[in-house]
C-alpha cells in the first residue's frame, strides 16, 4: 500500500503533536493524548489476500470486521480481536488480544511486515513479507502495543490461519477450570469467573464431538456464545494467578487476563530502572521531539 | 597481530570469577574464534560465568577495558553471529554460556519452564518428556545448540510450520544489558507493561546484551502424530504438492522436502527406506486430535497423488517416524560422504514460488560448476541450499561464494527475504540493504543503539556499516559473504 499520503499527513518533526486514530475503541489506554494534538488516519482497504501464503496486506485503518469477513470468504482468519468498529492499525498499536488468545496467542504474533511513518515523516518497513523471518530485528514487535509512540502504523502484513470446520461453546459450573484445560487439547479459550467455567473447542468436527463429551462429563453443557465481558477494568496477571482470585471478575484460564466491572486496588509494582531508562532511550531515538501521541504512557497501560 | 588480552583485564576477569573460568590459551583462543560458519574471528580472552552476577561482571570489565563483549552458547550459528571481531585493535571478551546449564524450573500446570540460556535444546524436552510437554523450536542442532542461542537468533526447526519460531515461546528473558544492568524483559503474564523488549530482544543476535535466564512456554505432546513420506519424479512436483497443501487450508506440524542428491546421501547414511530414485521426496507430519489428523492425512495423499507423487508412505509405528526424522536431521552429516565441506544457505520465499527458485538454484549451481543439494523447509518456504564442495580444490571458493550470492539476490527479487532461521550476523550483514531501505536500516540502527548507546555488545554484527551510530568495521579478510 502507498503510504506518501499518509505520511504527508502526518508531516515532518516540525508539523507538531500527532496522533493516528483508529475506531477509538481502546482510546483510554495509557493515558489522553495531550490537548491539541491532531489525530491522523491510516489508509483503510486490503490490498490483497494471498489464501496459498496464508498472507494478507491491508491498511491500518482497515476495521478488523471487514478483515474478518474478507477472510471468511477465503475459508480463513487472523488472530486479531473483532471488537466492533476496532481498526487493525488500533488494535495492533494497542497491542491487547482478544478471547480466543488461547488458541491463536497473541496478536503480535499474527504480524510478519509493518509500514509505518515515522517522527520525522519517513516511510518505514519492519519485517518481511514470509511467513518466517529473522533478517534483522524484528521492529515489528517493538512496534506492535507501542501505543503509537515510536511509530504510526500505515500497512501491515498478517499471518493467516484455516478457519476451523467446527466450533462449540460449552459452560457450566466446573470445581477445576484449570484441570479440565489440561484435559482438552488445545481448547481455543477456557474462561472462568469462580464459579463457572466457559470453553471453546474448534477444529474438526469429530475431535470437537469428543472434546465436548470430555467437558460434558465435567458438567458444562452446550451454549451458544462467550458470556458478557466486564468491561470496567482489564487487567493482565500470570496465568498461575488466576485459581487465586476473588470477588467479582472473568478471567481468561491458560492466559491471565483477567475483566473486571471495577479495577481492585492492588500494589503498583514500579518498573525496573533499568526498564525505565531504556523506554526512555527507545522515545529519544525514534521520536527526539516528543511528537508522537504525547501524553500517552505505555509503562502504566497494563 | 593484536595482542589478545592484556593481564590487567584477565587479573580483573579471574577475581570476578575464578581461574579455571577465564582462559587465554592457544587451544581456547583458537576454539572460540569462529562458530559454525566459515568465518574466522579473534577471541580476547573466554570466559565461563556461572551466574547472572558473572555476566555482569564480566561485562562490566570488559567496558571498564575498553574492550567489546561477544557472547556465545554452543556455537552452531552458521551466520558468524558468534565470531569475536577485532574492535580498534582489541579482541573482544568471549562470554560463553554453556556453564550455565541448568533448568531452573518447571511448571507442569501452566506449562512454563526458567532455564538458564546454557541449556541444550533437546536437553529441554528431554527433561518434560515425563509430563507430556516439550520445547517446540527444533532447529537439526537441536542436540547440541543451547537455548541461549535460540533466542539469540530466534530459531526455527522444522516443527515452526505450525508452532511457530522461537519468539513466539519464550515469555520472558532475563537480561545482563550493555551497560552491566540487569533487567526482566517481558513476563509470564500475558500483556507486560510497556514495550515488548522480550520481542525486540529476542533475534537481536547477542547485539543487545545477553540472556541469563529465559521463561519458555513448554508445548503439550499432541494426542495423535502421523507422518508420511511422498515422493516424486520431479523437484517441480514435489515443490507444487507443498504449495497445493497449504492452499487446501492444511497447517502440517510439518513440511520438509529434500531433493535427489540428498535423499540418496541420507539414505546410504541412515538406512530409513528413503527412495534411492526419487528426484525429490517430502516429509509431512500432521498432529492434533485423532480425527483432524486422519482427515488431513488422506487429504495430503489425494493432494500429492494428484500432483504426481509416485507413492505416499505413511509411517506404521514410532520406530518407522523415527527413522524418517532421523534421516532428515542427520542430513547435513550425510554430506560428508559426497565432499568433505559444505556451505548451507537460508533464504525464505512465498510458497508459492518455491518451484521457480529452485529451478533457478539448480541453474546458479550449474553456471557455477557446483554441486547443490537441497533439504529444507518448504511448508515455511525456507529454503536450505547445500552448496558442497572440496576447500582444496583450487579457486573453488570463489564460485561458492558467487553461486551463494546469486541465490540469495534470486530469493530476495522472488518477493523472499534474506533469512529464516539462521540469522544475520556477519554472513549476510553487507545484503541486508537488498531487503532494507537505508530508512528501514537507520530506524533498526535506532532500536540497537537505545539497547547498547556505547556499541560494546557484539559490534559489527547484523547492520551494515553507515546505519548504526557505531564505528563498524569490515568483514575480516576471508569472510565469506
Amino acid at each position: 500500500m502507498d503510504l506518501t499520503a499518509f505520511a504527508a499527513e502526518v508531516g515532518p518533526l516540525s508539523a507538531g503533536p500527532v496522533a493516528a486514530a483508529g475506531g477509538l475503541t481502546q482510546w483510554d489506554v495509557g493515558g489522553e493524548s495531550t490537548p491539541g494534538t491532531r489525530l491522523v488516519h491510516a489508509p483503510a482497504g486490503i490490498d490483497w489476500i494471498e489464501p496459498a501464503e496464508m498472507t494478507v496486506r491491508c491498511g491500518a485503518g482497515t476495521t478488523v470486521a471487514d478483515l474478518a469477513t474478507a477472510l471468511a470468504e477465503q475459508g480463513q482468519r487472523v488472530a486479531l480481536p473483532e471488537w466492533p468498529g476496532a481498526t487493525v492499525g488500533g488494535v495492533l498499536a494497542v497491542g491487547r488480544s482478544g478471547i480466543r488468545r488461547l488458541g491463536d496467542g497473541p496478536v503480535r504474533d499474527a504480524v510478519l511486515q509493518i509500514g509505518a511513518v515515522r517522527a520525522d515523516g519517513e516511510v518505514v518497513t519492519a519485517g518481511g513479507p514470509t511467513v518466517k523471518n529473522v533478517s534483522g530485528y524484528d521492529l515489528c514487535r517493538l512496534f506492535v502495543g507501542s501505543l503509537g509512540t515510536l511509530v504510526l502504523l500505515g500497512d501491515v502484513i498478517l499471518r493467516t490461519r484455516p478457519l476451523p470446520a467446527a466450533r462449540q461453546w460449552l459452560a457450566g459450573p466446573t470445581p477445576d477450570p484449570f484441570a479440565l484445560r489440561r484435559r482438552l487439547d488445545r481448547p481455543t479459550t477456557v474462561l472462568w469467573d469462580g464459579t463457572t467455567c466457559w470453553v471453546l473447542l474448534e477444529g474438526h468436527p469429530l475431535d470437537v464431538a469428543a472434546e465436548a463429551a470430555l467437558a460434558r462429563a465435567d458438567g458444562l453443557v452446550e451454549v451458544e456464545g462467550a458470556p458478557p465481558l466486564p468491561s470496567g477494568d482489564r487487567r493482565s496477571i500470570p496465568p498461575a494467578e488466576v485459581r487465586h482470585l476473588r470477588g467479582r471478575f472473568v478471567a481468561e484460564v491458560g492466559v491471565g487476563v483477567v475483566h473486571r466491572v471495577a479495577p481492585v486496588p492492588g500494589p503498583q509494582v514500579a518498573p525496573n530502572p533499568s526498564i525505565i531508562a531504556l523506554h526512555g532511550r527507545l522515545r529519544e531515538r525514534f521520536d527526539p521531539t516528543g511528537r508522537l501521541n504525547p501524553g500517552r504512557s505505555v509503562l502504566t497501560s497494563g | 597481530m593484536v595482542a589478545p588480552a592484556t593481564d590487567a583485564l584477565v587479573a580483573d576477569l579471574v577475581a570476578a570469577l575464578a581461574p579455571d573460568r577465564v582462559r587465554t590459551g592457544a587451544m581456547e583462543l583458537g576454539l572460540y574464534r569462529s562458530d559454525a560458519s566459515t568465518l574466522p574471528g579473534t577471541a580476547g580472552v573466554v570466559c565461563f560465568p556461572l551466574t547472572t552476577a558473572e555476566v555482569r561482571a564480566c561485562v562490566a570489565t570488559a567496558a571498564r577495558h575498553g574492550r567489546s563483549f561477544v557472547a556465545r552458547g554452543s556455537g552452531t550459528g552458521l551466520a558468524g553471529g558468534a565470531v569475536p571481531v577485532v574492535v580498534d585493535g582489541l579482541p573482544p571478551v568471549v562470554i560463553v554460556t554453556t556453564k550455565m546449564n541448568q533448568v531452573l524450573s518447571v511448571d507442569v500446570d501452566e506449562r512454563v519452564a526458567w532455564v538458564q540460556p546454557g541449556v541444550l535444546n533437546l536437553d529441554l524436552t528431554k527433561a518434560v518428556t515425563r509430563h507430556g510437554l516439550h520445547f517446540a523450536p527444533d532447529p537439526s542442532s537441536q542436540q547440541s545448540c543451547s537455548i541461549g542461542g535460540n533466542v539469540a537468533t530466534n530459531s526455527g526447526g522444522p516443527h515452526c510450520l505450525a508452532s511457530g519460531v522461537t519468539s513466539m515461546h519464550v515469555l520472558a528473558v532475563e537480561v545482563v544489558l550493555p551497560d552491566a544492568t540487569v533487567a526482566l524483559l517481558g513476563g509470564l503474564d500475558p500483556e507486560p507493561a510497556g514495550y515488548d523488549l522480550r520481542g525486540a530482544f529476542v533475534g537481536g543476535e547477542g547485539t543487545l546484551g545477553i540472556a541469563t535466564a529465559i521463561a519458555v512456554r513448554l508445548t503439550p505432546n499432541p494426542p495423535s502424530v502421523r507422518t508420511l513420506l511422498l515422493d516424486f519424479t520431479s523437484v517441480d512436483d514435489g515443490a507444487a504438492t507443498v504449495s497445493a497443501i497449504i492452499a487446501g487450508g492444511l497447517v502440517p506440524a510439518a513440511l520438509e522436502m529434500m531433493d535427489a542428491l540428498i535423499t540418496r546421501a541420507v539414505e546410504e547414511f541412515v538406512h530409513a527406506g528413503f527412495p534411492l530414485d526419487a528426484a525429490a521426496v517430502l516429509i509431512v507430519e500432521l498432529d492434533g486430535l485423532p480425527a483432524g489428523v486422519e482427515a488431513a492425512v488422506d487429504r495430503v495423499t489425494e493432494i500429492g497423488l494428484a500432483h504426481g507423487a509416485r507413492t505416499v508412505r505413511v509411517a506404521a509405528d514410532e520406530a518407522e517416524r523415527a527413522a524418517i526424522w532421523k534421516g532428515r536431521k542427520n542430513a547435513f552429516g550425510a554430506i560428508a560422504r559426497i565432499k568433505p565441506n559444505y556451505y548451507l544457505h537460508d533464504t525464505v520465499v512465498p510458497r508459492a514460488r518455491l518451484v521457480e527458485v529452485l529451478r533457478q538454484v539448480y541453474a546458479i549451481a550449474e553456471r557455477h560448476d557446483l554441486i547443490v543439494m537441497n533439504v529444507f523447509h518448504a511448508g515455511d518456504g525456507n529454503l536450505h541450499p547445500l552448496l558442497v564442495f572440496d576447500a582444496r580444490e583450487p579457486g573453488v571458493l570463489d564460485r561458492v561464494h558467487a553461486a551463494g550470492e546469486e541465490i540469495v539476490r534470486a530469493s530476495v527479487a522472488a518477493g523472499g527475504v534474506l533469512s529464516g532461521e539462521h540469522g544475520i550476523g556477519l554472513e549476510k550483514r553487507d545484503f541486508m540493504a537488498l531487503m532494507f531501505t537505508p530508512t528501514d536500516l537507520e530506524t533498526q540502527g535506532w532500536m540497537r543503539a537505545a539497547f547498547d548507546p556505547a556499541g560494546r555488545a557484539n559490534p559489527t554484527k547484523v547492520l551494515p556499516t553507515g546505519s548504526s551510530c557505531g564505528d563498524l568495521q569490515h568483514v575480516p579478510e576471508g569472510a565469506w559473504i
